[in-house]
């Protein structure tokens, strides 16, 4: 007896927690086909809202500017970050220490501080808030991440390869570009679209360092919701959450057929 | 071997450079920033003064920043009492559900924050989901003052956080072997003593990441308070920004943000000291 109340109370427990984690979710996508633009109550359905967002272009822009910045910052963390796992891995230098301190850093640092920190720097440059701040603050904040995924990668693998390549005449280039980097392959998407995710959400660092001349999504998004609630928010949180969703699973089905 | 020498030092230049340039250096400023004097013109000039700290620590700011402490500490407390049981009921879950319980957690965990932040602004408004529900059940007339309430900013970073805890907890206490606590229990420990001798030392490391995980950005999330909270909500986050980005007093913002980088620091000793030391890898 005592064993089945036990059981219902961590079901019912479980039901609450995963009910407060979608219910406000399911609410945004519930609502942004609703006809109504200012109650809650339901007014019937209608894809309104969705047909406004393809018509506002200031929005279409954001979306575009995201997806570009986005892929743009990820490509250049994992290039920039497959240099610096391999550096840290196999060679000696000065600094070395140093290094590790500033990727463990970048880690722990608040977003914030580093929003700051970054646009202090870029004043001081001057580098011009717009596409090229957000791109060097985007690839460093992704930086760490890719790192660290990368070095424990490489820790993996087999020395025996990379000593064999050297005894066969393979330079350091070669060793890096034929043997380490197809090795590395899929943790190097695995890298990429973790940066991907990081950059494309990310509202804190970006609110310091973008500028108007290159506006991307998130800060719209915010900048919306600082005004007032309006449908069209509920409409493109809809679309975004689509697309995670897809992402999610995509990443777990494949994940699950290895 | 000296075209070997040469990839060595163009990958390391490249390395240096970049963290020189966008890590080592920003973090140097705005230390540098911080102890400089406002200046109208060029935003910073020098004499150096730490007047900056002064104010920030006095005056108007002290209130805030304790304040914001208790925000994030109140947070940090009750994901950690809702998290921490639900972690061990994931652990404790069937082969079969124990994958979909910990998807269905990881889902919300890459939604941008910033929608979820916004849903709760819906959930909580006059005319949201809560106030409907509640006036349709009959338990109140008129709807519940719930937006801009200290109530919401913490409904809002508790919903935005909890997973930051769950993780770490689930990954830590999937590592407990079972057999202790069956040990324990068969040696005649009550459920209490089980869970105060066996299950809470064991999991200290994964409670101190949970807690990192969700103290910090529950004083720095910004737009959380900006949604949900009142006039009244200020939390160190959006008095940084305010100063930086509204004021432009850069030297005050830059020290507020020192004084929480010493904050994050002062966090991370423990994390330190509850990690297991790394065997040092030969190099």
């Amino acid at each position: 007896m005592i064993k089945i109340n036990e059981k219902i109370i961590t079901n019912c427990f479980s039901f609450l927690i995963y009910a407060f984690l979608y219910i406000p979710i399911l609410v945004v996508v519930v609502y942004s086909f609703n006809k109504s633009q200012f109650s809650m109550i339901w007014e019937g359905f209608s894809l309104k809202w969705y047909r406004e967002l393809i018509n506002d272009h200031e929005i279409l822009t954001a979306t575009w500017h995201s997806l570009l910045l986005g892929f743009l910052a990820s490509t250049s963390a994992v290039l920039l970050g497959s240099l610096a796992a391999v550096c840290i891995k196999r060679y000696k230098f000065q600094g070395r220490k140093l290094l590790h301190g500033l990727v463990f850093t970048l880690v722990v640092i608040p977003d914030l501080v580093m929003g700051i920190a970054l646009l202090i720097l870029f004043h001081f440059l001057p580098v011009p808030l717009g596409f090229w701040s957000l791109f060097f603050a985007h690839t460093t904040f992704c930086l760490p991440f890719v790192i660290v995924t990368l070095h424990a990668r490489l820790g993996q693998l087999d020395k025996h390869l990379f000593e064999s390549a050297k005894d066969l005449g393979a330079s350091e280039f070669v060793l890096f570009r034929q043997i380490i980097l197809p090795l590395l392959g899929p943790a190097l998407i695995s890298s990429w679209l973790l940066s991907f995710t990081l950059s494309i959400d990310d509202v804190i660092i970006s609110y310091f360092v973008a500028g108007p001349s290159f506006e991307i999504l998130p800060l719209k998004i915010y900048a919306m919701v600082r005004t007032g609630v309006t449908p069209e928010v509920n409409a493109i949180s809809t679309i975004i959450l689509g697309f995670t969703l897809l992402f999610v699973v995509g990443a777990t089905l494949i994940r699950r057929k290895k | 071997m000296r075209a070997s020498q040469r990839f060595k030092f163009i990958s390391l230049s490249i390395t240096w450079a970049w963290f020189g340039i966008f890590v080592l250096a920003p973090i140097v400023l705005i230390g540098i920033t911080s102890i400089l004097t406002q200046n109208e013109i060029s935003i910073v000039s020098t004499p150096l003064t730490i007047q900056s700290f002064y104010d920030t620590l006095t005056g108007g700011y002290a209130p805030i920043f304790l304040y914001s402490l208790l925000i994030a500490a109140t947070t940090t407390l009750l994901c950690l009492l809702i998290g921490y049981p639900f972690a061990f009921i994931i652990t404790r879950a069937s082969n079969r559900f124990r994958p979909l319980m910990l998807m269905l957690l990881m889902i919300p965990f890459w939604v941008s924050s910033l929608i979820r932040a916004y849903a709760m602004v819906i959930m909580l408004k006059a005319q949201g989901l809560i106030n409907i529900a509640l006036i349709y059940l009959g338990i109140i007339y008129k709807p519940l003052h719930l937006l801009y309430t200290d109530f919401a900013v913490m409904s809002g970073l508790l919903y935005n956080l909890l997973p930051f805890m769950v993780l770490p907890l689930y990954a830590n206490l999937a590592k407990l072997d079972h057999t202790l606590i069956e040990a324990a229990q068969d040696l005649g420990a009550t459920r209490w003593q089980t869970f105060k001798g066996v299950i809470l030392p064991h999991s200290i490391p994964g409670i101190i990441s949970g807690v990192i995980l969700v103290f910090l950005p529950a004083m720095t999330l910004f737009y959380i308070p900006e949604f949900l909270g009142g006039a009244k909500t200020l939390l160190i986050g959006n008095l940084i920004q305010h100063e930086f980005l509204v004021i432009g007093n850069w030297p005050k913002g830059a020290a507020a943000s020192v004084i929480l980088m010493l904050i994050t620091l002062l966090l991370l000793i423990p994390y330190w000291k509850s990690q297991p030391k790394p065997t040092r890898a030969k190099s």
